[in-house]
């Protein structure tokens, strides 16, 4: 009864898709009033209903309710309830069924908070917003639909990936996804706004809360996924160049150059051309990312079940938006093209040239990722790694890096560069001081590390400086969240390029009572023992590792069994072990038991890095969110409603 | 004037930025893509010695064996046309497994051991390498369901 009820919620929200797109279309022909009144409610009543029809379907996995085919493909009545939940969305149809959920509910908050846009354009918007979703409606009723019935219930379900049973499951793909569609809504207020032709800083005021927001979700996603592939891969990497990867960075990207752009558009309506070309960009990736990740089409940790008709399906969907955005863009490139001037020696120019690197560096990977593809289509197998990516995007951020922290010191309009000129020598100092330090006494150190924490040192001191002589009380939290933002981009450059540099690795297989060696520290290996988990047995090791100074620590690195189930295969897991210490961490991997041969006791398999900083890499990923976060809030509109008011009370007390 | 003047050094800057990046990313391309091969194109000839490649196919049942160090592997990886030797020196995937299908990065030895850097392997059930896709049935039991 829940999965039908779920599903029908599903069909009249389409519906209501439906009507709002062919409402909105008249009423944007003919400006009848009448048939603009549908539509706010239809948006709202659209988020309502499949809000709730996902709810619903984590109300079937919660009850592991088999007879429904993808709870029994994906979940088992044993598993932990916390992954029950999570395994809602660890599967194609949920994980679609969320990102509509979603898309409406963004629908829906731009027609319930959205007061400040002019009424037509923000029809268009709510219109646009509602072709995007029956699209995406079409695709999960007609191709995935996550309420199917079986006619036979099995007895038990297949249960859930086990690399995918683990906490980070709950947090990375709804972020990520949050992140993914909130760039919707910058992509329909475009349209909207090319639409009725209102391509200004009403606009943009509109529209950058949600750039912004939607940003800071994919920063948390993309941070929070690369320690999960950090801790639970046990490859003891943070970024790898996957394909998938590679589509959560491009539209960060496309999203770090919009949010950059919409502000000069909101407060010198400027840049009004890139920042609608920048909102399409953005969405068109987040589906070029969904497209990549759903259609099987590439090799990569992510992809569920390949099924190239989904794919196809997914590509006509982009092909019409996307293509219908750009014709859009190109019938209006007059009423958008020409806005306030501007030297290239100001704020907006050195805004524009980070806008064009970042472009770039999202064209490069872009590149790198689709060229397999497109070889593929010729008749060759190609496969692109870390090395294409580290070369080509490695020094273009460094540049961009360093003119990021340019840019704030400069005057909107036309800057003489004095306060540049001025604070530039401390940052070259100190970049200079890390960059004699490390070829002095670091060691043989790789030339793109070596520059990146040189880098690093320059950006660190100069994120800082729009603060030097200002009274910290009285800052705005806008440029609070600026100077926080850059600096967590120190913060995580100064990790990457250390951790790079510096890292130490081990691989042995050792006895019980062995010690090994790596970088400073001494692991003593104490044996392993069995134990046996909610849902899995595993082996258990017992590491002490002795700091420099003598401190010891315990680690438990594990490797679990997960037991086939109706059916599927038995895997294995290996749970890492971490120890984070101020310096960084140690890393413990235990792999299999090796027989020994001649009655000697079991060895296992012991993999261990030392890897200097490498914490600074997310910390700078949070620093980056967090400094989104207070740019966001300091710009909310009941804050600024609240201090007017309580500006206004403090006049009439002295009046 | 100043304002045209301006723009034009704005355009001049975004294309000599453009083709820089196309000829960085084209030139880093050539130079760093990896060639995806079956062991049959490998037997045939494909692969030179040392060149980085990366390599498909399905572990031969029974044919991973573990060297006296304790942390090299080796095993055969067969398309269901040919079979590769494979080395490698690491703890191995979670996924792993005899024949089921992988993926492993590296480059042929001159005495024809593919040495392999890092090895991927199948996800989950129904998931395989596309480029997998086309190998005869009964190669592993772990075919794509359709």
């Amino acid at each position: 009864m829940i999965a039908e009820l779920g599903l029908a919620m599903l069909w009249i929200a389409a519906a209501l898709a439906c009507l709002s797109l062919i409402a909105g279309a008249l009423f944007l022909r003919s400006g009848k009033a009448e048939l603009a009144a549908v539509i706010r409610p239809a948006a709202v009543a659209m988020g309502a209903l499949t809000s709730l029809s996902f709810l619903f379907l984590i109300w079937l996995f919660v009850r592991s309710d088999m007879s429904v085919e993808l709870v029994a493909r994906n979940s088992n009545s044993l598993k932990p309830m916390i992954f029950k939940i999570a395994g809602t969305w660890g599967n194609h149809e949920g994980s679609m069924l969320l990102w509509l959920a979603i898309l409406c509910l963004s629908g829906a908050l731009v027609a319930i908070f959205e007061k400040r846009l002019r009424e037509d354009t923000l029809i268009a918007t709510l219109t646009a917003q509602a072709a995007l979703s029956l699209g995406f409606f079409a695709f999960l009723l007609f191709s995935s639909n996550p309420f199917n019935r079986l006619p036979v219930a099995p007895p038990d379900g297949q249960g859930l990936n086990p690399l995918l049973q683990d906490i980070g499951l709950a947090f990375h793909p709804p972020t990520l996804y949050v992140g993914y569609v909130g760039l919707s809504v910058a992509f329909s207020f475009a349209v909207g706004a090319l639409i009725t032709r209102e391509v200004g800083p009403a606009f943009a005021r509109a529209m950058r809360p949600w750039v912004l927001g939607s940003w800071i979700f994919l920063t948390l996603g993309i941070t929070a996924g690369s320690y999960w592939a950090y801790y639970e891969l046990g490859w003891g990497g943070w970024w790898f160049w996957d394909p998938v990867e590679n589509v959560s960075l491009v539209p960060w990207l496309a999203g770090a150059a919009l949010l950059h752009s919409v502000s000069v558009t909101a407060t010198r309506n400027a840049l009004r051309a890139w920042t609608v070309m920048l909102a399409v960009i953005g969405f068109s990736m987040s589906m070029v990312g969904t497209f990549i990740v759903r259609s099987g089409l590439l090799t990569s940790v992510h992809s569920f079940a390949v099924d190239p008709q989904r794919g196809a399906f997914l590509l006509v969907l982009m092909a019409i938006y996307i293509g219908g955005a750009l014709t859009l863009f190109a019938l209006r490139a007059g009423a958008v093209a020409e806005g306030k001037k501007f030297a290239l020696m100001s704020r907006e120019g050195s805004l524009v040239i980070n806008n064009l690197l970042l472009t770039t560096i999202l064209a490069l990977v872009l590149l790198g990722t689709l060229y397999p593809i497109v070889a593929e289509a010729m008749g060759e197998k190609i496969s692109v790694g870390p090395p294409y990516y580290n070369r080509v995007a490695g020094p273009i951020a460094l540049v961009l890096c360093v003119v990021m922290v340019m840019g704030p010191l400069l005057n909107w309009r036309r800057d003489d560069g004095k306060k540049l000129w001025g604070r530039l020598p401390l940052g070259i100092l100190a970049g200079a001081v890390i960059l004699f330090g490390l070829v002095l006494f670091g060691g043989s150190v790789g030339i793109l590390p070596l520059l990146g924490m040189t880098v690093a040192a320059f950006v660190a001191v100069l994120s800082l400086a729009p603060l030097w002589g200002r009274n910290l009380r009285r800052t705005p939290l806008p440029t609070w969240g600026m100077v926080v933002a850059h600096f967590g981009v120190a913060i995580c450059l100064a990790g990457m390029g250390a951790e790079t540099a510096f890292i130490k690795e081990k691989l042995v297989a050792a006895s019980p009572g062995d010690v090994v060696k790596v970088g400073q520290y001494r692991v003593e290996f104490a044996g392993v023992s069995p134990v046996a988990g909610p849902n899995y047995t595993a082996l258990k090791a017992r590491l002490v590792a002795v700091t420099p100074s003598g401190e010891r620590y315990v680690m438990y690195p594990e490797s679990r069994m997960f037991p086939g189930l109706m059916g599927t295969s038995p895997t294995e897991t290996n749970e890492a072990a971490l120890l984070t210490r101020p310096g960084g961490q140690l890393y413990a991997v235990l792999g299999v038991p090796v027989p020994s041969a001649d009655g000697a006791p079991d060895r296992y398999q012991l993999r261990l890095w030392w890897k200097p900083l490498v914490w600074w890499i997310w910390l700078g990923g949070g620093l980056i969110a967090l400094g989104g976060f207070l740019s966001l809030v300091g710009r909310a509109q009941f804050l600024t409603v609240w201090r007017a008011r309580r500006a206004r009370k403090a006049e009439e007390r002295f009046a | 004037m100043k304002a045209k003047h301006q723009r034009l050094i704005l355009a001049a800057l975004a294309v000599v930025g453009v083709a820089g990046a196309g000829v960085l990313g084209a030139s880093a391309l050539r130079d760093e893509a990896a060639y995806f091969r079956t062991p049959a194109e490998v037997k045939g000839g494909a692969a030179v010695t040392g060149e980085a490649m990366r390599l498909g196919g399905m572990v031969q049942a029974g044919s991973i064996k573990r060297l006296p160090d304790g942390v090299t592997i080796r095993f055969v990886a067969t398309d269901g046309k040919a079979d590769l030797p494979v080395e490698f020196t690491g703890i191995v995937p979670d996924l792993f497994a005899e024949e089921s299908g992988m993926v492993a990065d590296g480059r042929m030895r001159a005495d024809g051991v593919f040495v392999a850097d890092r090895i991927l392997a199948k996800h989950d059930e129904r998931y395989m390498p596309p480029q997998m896709g086309d190998m005869p049935e009964g190669a592993g039991k772990a075919a794509p369901k359709a």
